[in-house]
Formats: structure tokens, C-alpha cells, sequence
């Protein structure tokens, strides 16, 4: 049997927290009881902490989906010769992305699209570009021109040559970018709840409305503890992948 | 023989496929009786008439001619700027056009067309400066430029009878305040964090021991989102205002400004330091040593030639902590922070989008300033590097 | 069996290749030698076009290599490259099936003919079907390279620089190895190389190029013997052509029967290599034997010195 790393015992006992937290959460009001003052409720009873944390997952997932869709398509096109024209305005474009706080999009998006999901949905996405667009560029730029031109002269078509060769090889570095624009995403998703989008800030909110420190603890240290979590499971993944493929 | 026909630009074709449809099928502004209702929409055509729209329109034309045909990036340039005044003219011609006169209560807003528009013929602009390349002297001052000249006009009060202006005629003493605010507390934060973050990440370097935890520690803060990291903070500093009265005089109090800056600083901790790390580890060792062997102290190498040398990587930390300051601090109004994001959140409260806009469009407006300059001075510092 | 009919490329105001014509016998190896910047790669990719000629035709058999899209006449040549790209994230197996699957064979067939392969170029498929590129040597690589690119059976393998990153020990054996596969498979090889030795080594005839003309294309002796360009005398040599001359000629060819008291020569060696022992032993003749030691004659010193000259 292996000997069980200190990483991997931390990475088990923090998962085992986290679902027996959000599962059973009554079962730490005791933890959280000397956090409230005049006997408010230690833990959150507005609504499910399970769904609460669900929510906000989802959300940040279809957010993530969007992003690596149209980011990893930008990439694509503008390395192709003839979007290569396209390439310094995309790259403004993603960066004006990353630059438009979160918050104001979300506060001008929901005069357009009302409240909840969408418009957080919308911030979430144009903030999530930068990382997976300028990942997919240079995973694709850094192909071995060798193994490109092997692949055109062994006569893969050019659609099959991006599909068979090039997506692959630059796979790691965007399931990097992907990670982090992921977990970047989990915590800006909390500010979702001020315009009424379900998710574990709606936890932290209430707290700062009735002043119930534990409550802001339980929002904050649960969506701390999903990003983490989250950021390691895909690191390992991103570890698998590159192993499979030492370029160097 | 004939002439080739010109070459149709596929970006420019999206562009005015979008502005003419937007322009023939959105509202150009929308007329509300107050700043509460929904309102009615308005083209175009229907607010301008003669001179204005003839006026208005030809420069419309002329920059999807440029879009779709001319190749040159500084026509297309000149023509889309044009595009965009006349489209700003337009509204606040709109917008005096609409107003009774002496009313204060109508409220003429921005339409999706104006909106459509102006990002339309931005693009065309931005697609056309980045082709020119403009090295990052010449950026800073087209933004200064820019600014300036939209200062000035909001200052002549061309478009005062705009929903945002009037929204902002009724609170411009707040709004001025809270703009301080909000600058003071991006840049106290930011300023905190170089003091501290600085040293930080030179020690990191230096004993890279030291690495995995810090870095390890700053990356879990960052995982916390920032309302949770201002409430939790909310406590220790109620406490330490309640034990210490000096503390509290001086304003570190359970809600306000104080525990926002201690959060902000903390979430800008890591880009700093790790940053500074990696700053100095791309720093030559031949560089260091021959420093060393020319006799300078350890402190004049670190001062003179490390952190001068690193310094292009440690802006650009600071470049992503001011423009990420900039936006959290409008969360920063959630705990009674102040701020912009005050008009920000009591516009969602109340649903007026104006006064929302009123805190929006200086916060968005801070952190592409802030980003432009900031990259540009770490464009210039890599040329000077290069070129040394 | 390949015609190249006044085939030219220019880029702007440079011509790279001038208006070069070849025909290329069937089941024949040719090698077009050059220095750097005479456009002999740039002429080679003009045949599976990776690079579209400005001007001229290729055609294969008869048939415009136009006539039909790039990447399907590519399933139909063999390419190697210096740096082979391999693909990285595929096994040896997987990358030598690369074209087969892509024409569709069923995978029986290609199951057996990556075996085959396998085995042909000394790879043990048990050991090395399943492994990574990076996890061979580099005159594994190679080999891998060379095998994937005959996998589909083609009747044409352009080869650029092939054995350009093997250190000089391993190749040789992969010159003489290309020299068995293209006995048993048959196949119409054309190589591009910089390296006059490898030319002679490999080729049946062999195309001298510079600026983008060839000067000259013909069997090596006859580049010797018969220069038609300066150029062509430098870059065979003009010090040691009489050496260069003995090394195409082997020593089971140019025996006589008789036996002689002097060292053995294998039969496949060259001249050059039995003058070279005979120097250094001293002796006037030498025992010309096979791989097995059967007699095949004798090699006397004035003899071999006859077929120095021209």
C-alpha cells in the first residue's frame, strides 16, 4: 500500500469538510455559536447551504463553459492565416474583458437582462476570457513546427491537423487557462448575489445585513474551501496531461 | 482594363452590419417622464431634424465607408472618432431637443442604439489604433487627449440634459466625494500593499524556503471572495475599535473604509509579491555578479541593479492590483465603505439605471486609465531595457 | 516514373528554384545535394506540395499532382523531415498508423502492418508499440520516422535531410539500412542532403544543386568522371575524387578469380575501404570474401588503382 502524502491526506480531510459541512450543517453551530451575538442562528437557515453552493458551482461552470468556448474559438481563428488580421483587436477586446470590473458589468447588465443567473453569468464570462485566450495562443504558437509540418506532409487535411495535432498539444496550457479563470470565478461569483443571483453569497450578504459574523464566515470559508479544492483537482489533472506529453 | 474592385473588410463588415441595424431598428434615446419608469423608445430620425441628422448621419456614412474600403488605419481612425463625436452630438442634441424647457423631472436616457453605436465605431477605432501601434507615449497622451476633451464638454454642460447628467446634477456633491473616496481608498490600499508586499517578496527571493508557504498562504486569501473577506474583517475591527479609543478616532472602526483597506491590501499581497519573486529571479545572475565584483554593497545591487531590472515585472503587478482595487472597492460600499459603488448599488436598489450608470461608467473609465498608463509605463521601461 | 517539368518558385523579387526539370526512375533512390540556400528543399516540397510552384507541373505517373486536393496525394507520398515530428501524444503504434487510418484501412490490416514495420526497422513491438516518442532514442526516432512514413504502402518517400541528427556512428548503419528497405519495398525515394558522402553512399543518380538550377544529374561516377560545372567538381571534391571514385565500386565487383596470400576483404566493401587495409598491411593483393567466408576472388593493388581513374 503507498504511503499517503501529507498533500493528498490535506486534500481528502478538506473535501470530507466540505461535503460534511454542506450535508449536515447543524452539526457545526456549536463551532460557529460564539461568532453571533443575542442568539441569531449560527447557521445560515434562509436556505439549503447545499443548493446555495451548487448554484454558485453551476453558474460558474456554464460561465466557464462560455468562455472556453469562445475563447479557445478566438485562438483558433486568429492563428489561422487568415485571421491572423484579427488577432491585435481580439487581444484588446479579451483585455478590456479583464479590465471592466466585474462588478460594473454585472450593474450594467442588469438593466438589460434583469436580475439573477444571467447577468452574472455575463460578467463572469467576459471576465474569464484573458486567461484562456492568451493560453490558447501560445499553447497553439508553441507546437513543434517540426511536428506540424509532419502532419501537413503525411497529409492531414487542415481541419484535421487542428482537431488531431494542435488542440491536443496545447491542451495543458488551456486547461490552465481554464483552471484559472475557474477558480478566479467561484469567489467574483458571490457579488452575484447582490442583484439576486443564488449562490453562497446571498450567506455572506445576509450576514453583513444583520451583522452575523458567522454566516459571513460560513459563505466565505465555503466558497474559499470549493475554489481551492477545485484548483487542486484540476492541477492534478493539468499534471496528468503534461506527463503524456513532455514537449521538452 | 478595369479597375480591381476593392477588398471588402470582413471586420468592418460586421461592424456596419450591426451599427445600421441597430441605428434602423433600436431606440436612439428613450424619453421618461421620470427617473423611475421604463419610458418610450426614440430613433433617430424621429429626434433629429434638418441640419442635425443630415449632420449626423453623413459622418455615420462616411466611417462605414472607411470601415468596409479604405484600408488605411489612420483614415479609419480620424473617421471612426468622427463617427463617435457625431454620435455624442447627437444625443445631447436629442437630449435638449426632448426637454421642455425648464423641466427637471424627464429624463432623456442613452438608447441600446447610441450604446450600439458608440461601441461599434469604438471598436473600429480601437482596431484601427492597434494597427498603427502607437509606442506608449503617444497612447498616454490620446488618452489624456480623450479624457480631456470629454471633460471639458461635460464641463460646458453639452450634455447636460442627459439622464447621467442630471442624475449627477442632483448628487454632484456626493459624487465628488465619493469619487475621492474611492481613489483614496484603491490607492491607500495599493500603496499599503507595495510597503509591505515589496520587502515580502525580495525575502521570498532571497530565502526561497520561505516561498511555498507564503505564496501558499496569499493564494488561499485570494481564494476568499472579497464581501466575505470585508465582513469577517468587520469583527476584529469592531473589537479593536470598542477596546481602543485612540483606533477608533483615527477611523478604524467595525464598518467603513477600514476594513475594506485592510482587505484590499490583503488581496493585493499576492500579485505583488509573487511578482517581485519572479521579477528577480528573471534578473541575469552575470548582471548581479558583475556588480558584485565591481564593489557595490549588497543594498546598492538590490537598489541599483536588482530591483531597477526587475522592475518592469513588479509594475505589472501593480498594474493588475490597481485595476482590481479600482473594482473591488466598489464592493467596498456593501459595508458603508463609500465609494463609487455607492451609486452603483442604491441604482440596483431603486432601479435606476442612470444613477447606476452615474458610478459605472468613472469606475470602468479609472481602470482602463489606470491599466493604459500603467502597461504603458512598463512598455517604456522594457524599450529603455532593450535598448541599453 | 516522376517528372518535374520546369518547375520554378519565387517569393516576391528572390526565384528560389529556377525552371528545374528531372525525371525520376521508378524503384530508384535519387538525392538532391546542395548547399544551404539552393533551394533543393524547397523542390523536394514541391512535389507533395507544401509549397505550390510559381510556375511548372509535377506529375506522378502521368498524372498532374494538381489534379486532385494536397492532402489527399499526401496519404499518397511518404515524408520524412529532419526532427521526424512525431507526434508527441502518440504511441509508436498510433503514430505509424497515422495515414493507414486515415485511408480507412481496417484495423486488422494495419495492426499487422505496423508489426511489420516494427520489425523491419528492428524495434521490438512488444517493448516499443506502446511507448512515447520522447521516451526513444534519437536513431529510434528516426527509425520511427522513416517507418511511419512507409505505413500506407506509398510508391514515393521524399526524405529532407533525414539522418541529419544522428551522430555519425548510427549514421551509417541508417544510410545502409534505407538502402535494404528500399530493395525490399521497392520504393521511389528522393532525398534532399548537404552531405556529398551520403549522395554517393545512397544515390543512383544524383542531382547537384545551386541558386535554384541543377547542374548537373547523373549517376555519381559520371559526376566525377564527367563534371559539367565547377560548382559540381567542388562540391564532389577535387582532392580526393579518385578515392570518392573507388568508393562506388565494391570489391565483389571489381574481384578476379584467383586466391592470394594477403588479408581479407569483405565482397561488400568498397574499394576504397580494401585499398585503405591494403595500405595499412602492407600486402599487394588481397582475399576478396562474402559474409560468410566463401571466396569470391582476389584484389590486386595496380587493379584497384585502374578503377581510381576515369
Amino acid at each position: 500500500m503507498s504511503v499517503l502524502r501529507p498533500a493528498t491526506v490535506l486534500r481528502v480531510a478538506a473535501l470530507a469538510l466540505l461535503i460534511a459541512f454542506l450535508v449536515t450543517p447543524q452539526s457545526f453551530a456549536p463551532l460557529f455559536a460564539p461568532l453571533t451575538q443575542y442568539g441569531a442562528p449560527p447557521i445560515y437557515d434562509q436556505g439549503n447551504l447545499l443548493t446555495l453552493a451548487l448554484a454558485q458551482l453551476g453558474t460558474v461552470c456554464v460561465a466557464a463553459a462560455a468562455s472556453t468556448v469562445v475563447a479557445v474559438g478566438l485562438g483558433v481563428l486568429v492563428t489561422r492565416q487568415r485571421g491572423a488580421q484579427f488577432l491585435p483587436l481580439s487581444r484588446t477586446l479579451v483585455n478590456i474583458g479583464q479590465t471592466f470590473p466585474p462588478v460594473a458589468v454585472l450593474a450594467v447588465a442588469v438593466p438589460l437582462v434583469g436580475f439573477g443567473e444571467r447577468p452574472t453569468l455575463i460578467a463572469l464570462f467576459a471576465y474569464g476570457l484573458l486567461p484562456i485566450f492568451e493560453n490558447t495562443l501560445v499553447g497553439l504558437r508553441t507546437c513543434p513546427p517540426a511536428v506540424l509540418e509532419a502532419a501537413s506532409g503525411m497529409g492531414l487535411s487542415a481541419r484535421q491537423r487542428l482537431f488531431a495535432v494542435e488542440l491536443p498539444l496545447a491542451m495543458p496550457l488551456i486547461l490552465e487557462g481554464v483552471r484559472l479563470s475557474l477558480v478566479i470565478n467561484v469567489g467574483t461569483a458571490t457579488i452575484g448575489s447582490t442583484v439576486a443571483a443564488k449562490g453562497l453569497g446571498e450567506v455572506i450578504i445576509a450576514g453583513l445585513l444583520s451583522s452575523n459574523t458567522a454566516f459571513i464566515l460560513q459563505g466565505g470559508l465555503l466558497t474559499g474551501l470549493m475554489a481551492i479544492l477545485l484548483y487542486d483537482a484540476l492541477s492534478a489533472l493539468e499534471r496528468r496531461l503534461l506527463r503524456t506529453l513532455t514537449l521538452d | 482594363m478595369s479597375l480591381p474592385r476593392p477588398r471588402l473588410d470582413a471586420l468592418g463588415a460586421v461592424l456596419v452590419a450591426a451599427g445600421a441595424a441597430a441605428l434602423f431598428f433600436l431606440p436612439f434615446v428613450v424619453f421618461k417622464s421620470n427617473r423611475i419608469v421604463p419610458g418610450d423608445p426614440r430613433t433617430l430620425g424621429a429626434v433629429l431634424t434638418g441640419w442635425g441628422a443630415l449632420g449626423c448621419e453623413a459622418a455615420l456614412a462616411l466611417a462605414a465607408a472607411a470601415a468596409l474600403w479604405i484600408a488605411d488605419a489612420r483614415v479609419r481612425l480620424v473617421l471612426a472618432l468622427t463617427g463617435v463625436v457625431a454620435v455624442a452630438l447627437a444625443a445631447a442634441a436629442a437630449g435638449n431637443a426632448l426637454t421642455p424647457p425648464g423641466n427637471l423631472v424627464v429624463r432623456i436616457a442613452p438608447g441600446a442604439a447610441f450604446w450600439t453605436l458608440l461601441i461599434c465605431l469604438g471598436l473600429l477605432a480601437t482596431d484601427a489604433t492597434t494597427r498603427l501601434r502607437p509606442g506608449p507615449a503617444l497612447r498616454v497622451l490620446l488618452l489624456a487627449g480623450s479624457l480631456g476633451i470629454v471633460g471639458l464638454s461635460l464641463a460646458h454642460g453639452t450634455f447636460d440634459h442627459l439622464s447621467v447628467m442630471r442624475e449627477y446634477a442632483v448628487n454632484a456633491a456626493r459624487f465628488a466625494r465619493e469619487l475621492r473616496q474611492h481613489l483614496a481608498l484603491a490607492f491607500g490600499s495599493l500603496a499599503a500593499a507595495v510597503i509591505v508586499g515589496l520587502p515580502l517578496g525580495i525575502l521570498c527571493h532571497r530565502l526561497p524556503r520561505l516561498r511555498p508557504g507564503v505564496l501558499t498562504t496569499l493564494n488561499i486569501i485570494q481564494t476568499i471572495p472579497a464581501i466575505a473577506l470585508f465582513g469577517i474583517l468587520m469583527a476584529p475591527l469592531g473589537a479593536l475599535a470598542a477596546a481602543v479609543p485612540l483606533a477608533d478616532r483615527l477611523g478604524i472602526r467595525g464598518i467603513g473604509a477600514a476594513p475594506a483597506v485592510v482587505a484590499l491590501f490583503l488581496y493585493s499581497l499576492l500579485p505583488i509579491v509573487a511578482n517581485t519573486v519572479a521579477g528577480l529571479k528573471r534578473v541575469s545572475r552575470s548582471a548581479v555578479e558583475a556588480a558584485h565584483g565591481m564593489g557595490m554593497t549588497a543594498r546598492q545591487v538590490l537598489l541599483g541593479v536588482e530591483l531597477l531590472l526587475a522592475l518592469p515585472v513588479i509594475l505589472t503587478g501593480i498594474r493588475v492590483v490597481l485595476v482590481q482595487n479600482i473594482g473591488m472597492v466598489t464592493v467596498a460600499a456593501l459595508i458603508g465603505g463609500g465609494g463609487l459603488g455607492a451609486f452603483v448599488f442604491q441604482g440596483i436598489g431603486q432601479t435606476a439605471i442612470d444613477l447606476v450608470l452615474l458610478g459605472a461608467i468613472p469606475i470602468v473609465t479609472l481602470a482602463f486609465s489606470a491599466a493604459l498608463v500603467l502597461d504603458a509605463l512598463v512598455e517604456a521601461m522594457d524599450r529603455v531595457k532593450a535598448s541599453a | 516514373m516522376i517528372t518535374l517539368e520546369s518547375l520554378s518558385k519565387r517569393y516576391g523579387e528572390s526565384t528560389v528554384v529556377n525552371q528545374v526539370s528531372l525525371e525520376i526512375e521508378r524503384n530508384s533512390i535519387t538525392v538532391i545535394v546542395g548547399t544551404s540556400g539552393s533551394g533543393k528543399s524547397t523542390l523536394l516540397r514541391m512535389i507533395n506540395r507544401l509549397i505550390e510552384p510559381s510556375s511548372g507541373r509535377v506529375l506522378i505517373d502521368g498524372r498532374d499532382t494538381r489534379a486532385e486536393p494536397a492532402h489527399l496525394l499526401r496519404r499518397r507520398i511518404g515524408y520524412v523531415i529532419q526532427g521526424y515530428g512525431l507526434f508527441p501524444h502518440r504511441t509508436v503504434a498510433e503514430n505509424i498508423a497515422t495515414v493507414p487510418r486515415l485511408l480507412g484501412w481496417e484495423a486488422a490490416r494495419i495492426a499487422a502492418r505496423v508489426a511489420e514495420l516494427l520489425e523491419v526497422f528492428q524495434l521490438d513491438p512488444g517493448k516499443y508499440a506502446a511507448s512515447l516518442p520522447h521516451e526513444l532514442s534519437g536513431g529510434q526516432q528516426q527509425r520511427v520516422g522513416v517507418a511511419r512514413a512507409l505505413a500506407a504502402e506509398p510508391a514515393v518517400l521524399l526524405m529532407d535531410e533525414p539522418f541529419g541528427a544522428l551522430d555519425p556512428i548510427i549514421r551509417a548503419k541508417a544510410q545502409d539500412d534505407l538502402l535494404g528497405i528500399q530493395r525490399r519495398f521497392g520504393t521511389t525515394i528522393v532525398l534532399v542532403t548537404h552531405d556529398m558522402d551520403e549522395a554517393f553512399r545512397l544515390g543512383d543518380k544524383v542531382a547537384v544543386m545551386s541558386q535554384g538550377r541543377v547542374l548537373q544529374y547523373d549517376r555519381p561516377a559520371m559526376l566525377l568522371i564527367r563534371p559539367t560545372d565547377p560548382f559540381v567538381t567542388r562540391m564532389t571534391g577535387l582532392a580526393d575524387r579518385a578515392l570518392r571514385l573507388l568508393s562506388l565500386i565494391s570489391a565483389a565487383e571489381a574481384a578476379v578469380p584467383g586466391t592470394s596470400e594477403g588479408p581479407a576483404v569483405q565482397g561488400s566493401a568498397s574499394l576504397r575501404d580494401a585499398l585503405s587495409e591494403l595500405v595499412w598491411s602492407g600486402a599487394d593483393s588481397a582475399r576478396v570474401v562474402d559474409a560468410d567466408g566463401t571466396a569470391r576472388g582476389c584484389l590486386t593493388v595496380a587493379a584497384i588503382l585502374a578503377h581510381g581513374r576515369p
